[in-house]
């Protein structure tokens, strides 16, 4: 279970956010919308750990994230607004590294199946990622999610750039996540087309 | 978090930054050539006096791969930053000091390894002798390392300023003193006939205390880089 505890949040003069108290529970997920600037993505980034809070704490599982250091990354995974991506590797090796870093082992099966779920096919596994689209270079990361073991899925605006076709595929794969007792938080500005138990929207006002 | 896993995720690391290496030559040639072309200006410039150039070729080969290592750094991290791979760095559940020795030793291994390979080829040029030129890999070798962890230091500081390559400069440097003079001064000495055991001990202490030091600095630099 994920909480956010009395959270407050000010980029330079500007208070984004104050007196935030939420929780997540295991297989449900939290919509973050708002408009541009509100804060939804500090909101993500102080979820990841990234950005220390100005005021109040993030629990798992009842204990602050800033305690649990490494043992809570473990428990993670995002997927920022910026891809993660190295233009000079194809998707497959962005993918097989991408999972190598978190320490765990990935095959090229693995890597190619979880491309092809994403709807990047074979000829296209081979290319260097920089002649890839907007959209391409996007479903490159979201494959991570198709190899993600960890409980807790942490996305900024997972749907930009993406097809009708794309944005289904990844609604299953955030559905069957939560469906296995997984939580999500993710910034959007779209309707998530999951259904209405599990989601819980945040509405930032900035 | 096992310790295979971690071998893992630094292993995943220094694979990674080589094979990105290999896919830009130009980048990884760019400081070799930088060396070369110094190295090669000062015999021209100063003239062909065989005992000038015996004299000022240690300090000339080693200010050249100390600002050759230095036109490197700036590439450390930028790319990482900039493409947001540093973010995934930096929420693995391996501690980030590790994995910034990893990203140091494929930085080594990319910019300071060849120079080392090409010294002693260069150290001909300037008239050194067999036992010198030995001297000099040996001092290289332990200090363009220590050049690398002091250096990452640096970038990681300034990542996300502008004009951050000057200011690399300007913080680096004078942490880099020490092994400029260790590391001359080994090559000196045993052209002297002094030995070069006492500098080359302290370049090791040198490179031992910035593999001790240097990693949790840059961690704790990009943390705040990040945030």
């Amino acid at each position: 279970m994920l909480q956010a505890v009395t959270l407050s949040c000010r980029r330079g003069e500007r208070r984004l956010f104050s007196d935030l108290t939420i929780k997540v529970e295991p297989g449900t997920l939290l919509a973050v919308v708002g408009e541009n600037g509100s804060g939804k993505t500090s909101l993500l980034r102080i979820f990841s750990s990234l950005l220390p809070p100005d005021e109040g704490s993030i629990l798992w599982d009842g204990e602050d994230i800033h305690q649990l250091k490494e043992l809570y990354s473990g428990q993670l995974t995002y997927i920022g607004h910026l891809n993660g991506i190295k233009d000079d590797l194809t998707p497959l090796e962005n993918v097989m590294s991408a999972i190598n870093l978190t320490g765990e082992a990935c095959s090229r099966t693995a890597a190619q199946e979880a491309l092809e779920a994403i709807g990047l096919k074979r000829p296209v596994h081979r290319l260097p990622s920089k002649v890839l689209s907007q959209g391409q270079k996007r479903r490159v990361a979201l494959a991570r999610l198709w190899l993600s073991t960890r409980p807790l899925w942490l996305l900024d605006e997972p749907f930009t750039s993406l097809d009708a076709a794309s944005t289904g595929v990844v609604t299953q794969r955030l559905h069957a996540h939560l469906q296995r007792g997984g939580l999500a938080v993710i910034v959007t500005h779209q309707e998530v087309d999951l259904p209405v138990e599990r989601v819980q929207r945040l509405r930032l006002t900035g | 978090m096992s310790r295979s896993s971690m071998w893992e995720a630094v292993g995943g690391i220094v694979r990674r930054d080589l094979l990105l290496a290999m896919r830009r030559r130009s980048d990884a040639a760019m400081s070799v050539f930088f060396l070369v072309i110094v190295v090669s200006l000062f015999p021209l410039g100063v003239g062909p006096e065989p005992a000038v150039l015996r004299t000022i070729g240690p300090g000339v080969l080693w200010v050249a791969a100390l600002l050759a290592c230095l036109l490197s750094l700036a590439r450390v991290f930028t790319a990482d930053y900039v493409d947001g791979t540093l973010e995934q760095m930096v929420l693995v559940p391996q501690p980030l000091a590790v994995l910034v020795v990893g990203k140091v030793f494929a930085h080594w291994v990319i910019s300071g390894l060849p120079i080392v390979l090409l010294s002693p080829l260069l150290g001909l040029q300037f008239g050194l002798s067999g036992e010198s030129l030995g001297v000099l890999v040996m001092s290289l070798l332990l200090g363009t390392p220590t050049l690398s962890m002091i250096g990452t230091i640096g970038a990681a500081l300034v990542l996300g300023v502008r004009g951050s390559g000057l200011l690399v400069a300007l913080l680096v440097l004078p942490l880099y003193v020490p092994v400029l003079i260790f590391g001359a001064g080994a090559v000196t000495g045993s052209m002297a006939g002094i030995g070069a055991e006492a500098n080359l001990s302290l370049l090791g202490a040198c490179l031992v205390l910035s593999l001790f030091l240097a990693p949790w600095a840059t961690a704790a630099a990009l943390r705040i880089a990040l945030e």
